[in-house]
């Protein structure tokens, strides 16, 4: 009876722990658990690249259109990659893009634009990170898609194609 | 004169003292941080970009009065539960919450029994 009773718990264990590790081959192995984040853009002030002065999130979003916030850096390859992207998107009425530089040196931020044009209306500058962690974004290059003070998207990695025809079909 | 000095001695081990709690609590916050960038290391062990970032941003933080909780909230708000290294109980952790205390009562009870039947 007892030796039936051991058969039966060590059995069932084992089904357990094959049914538990047969759905987890099944799974991607990268965790990224839902999150739901506040969607507000922060409150904050930053300096200007080009400009020597302070300037509040608030008074940069304000105005009733898209905004594209793009991270990047001079150091930063894939940034590089995406810079024609933006370019183009810059051509687009109906958004207004503003960089962050982060961590750089703003002599070679100012030689990046001049090689590859600026699309750029405004640009923050990020000396430590801080800023970017603000936003919640956690390295270069990352984009969000604000609208009427809220972030409608967050893209992190570099943009491609894709996303851009996606961005341009949500703003048209 | 002695006096003088005493208190000069007294006020200079009490800044000492409060810049050593400011620099425990700012390890100890970094140090239940995840590193979203790196694998299994918490801000603290890191040297990335992400991480020295988040560094100074906990000191400033600290040194704006923010509680600890107040620094942990501010960070979930921004980058979801994962940042932290002690989960919530909800309904998605209740089980690795639980889980342990269930085993310690099912160990228990076994032992208690085991003992209550070598005494008969």
């Amino acid at each position: 009876m007892k030796s039936k009773f051991f058969l039966f718990i060590s059995l069932l264990i084992f089904l357990i722990i094959f049914f538990i590790f047969y759905k987890g081959l099944q799974k991607s192995n990268i965790y990224k658990p839902s999150v739901e984040l506040n969607n507000k853009i922060p409150e904050y002030s930053s300096s200007l690249l080009d400009l020597d002065r302070e300037i509040n999130y608030s008074d940069i979003f304000k105005s009733e259109n898209y905004y594209l916030l793009n991270i990047w850096s001079s150091w930063c390859v894939p940034c590089r990659a995406e810079h024609d992207l933006l370019m183009d998107l810059s051509k687009n009425k109906k958004i207004t893009l503003i960089g962050l530089n982060y961590k750089d040196n703003i002599n070679n931020a100012k030689e990046f634009l001049n090689e590859l044009g600026n699309p750029f209306k405004l640009i923050l500058v990020d000396v430590d990170g801080i800023q970017a962690i603000e936003w919640g974004a956690i390295g270069v290059p990352e984009s969000f898609l604000i609208y009427k003070n809220e972030v409608l998207k967050k893209y992190i990695g570099p943009l491609d194609k894709n996303l851009l025809n996606q961005i341009k079909l949500l703003i048209e | 004169m002695k006096l003088y000095k005493l208190i000069v001695i007294f006020i200079l081990l009490n800044l000492n003292n409060s810049f050593a709690n400011s620099i425990d609590l700012n390890h100890k916050i970094t140090k239940n941080l995840r590193c979203l960038v790196c694998q299994g290391q918490s801000v603290y062990d890191s040297d990335s970009d992400f991480a020295n970032s988040l560094k100074i941003l906990v000191v400033n933080k600290i040194n704006e009065g923010l509680s600890e909780k107040q620094i942990y909230s501010f960070l979930k708000n921004k980058y979801g539960e994962w940042i932290l290294y002690d989960p919530e109980l909800n309904k998605n952790t209740y089980l690795l919450w639980l889980l342990p205390v269930l085993l310690f009562l099912v160990g228990g009870a076994i032992i208690i029994r085991k003992f209550n039947k070598i005494k008969k």
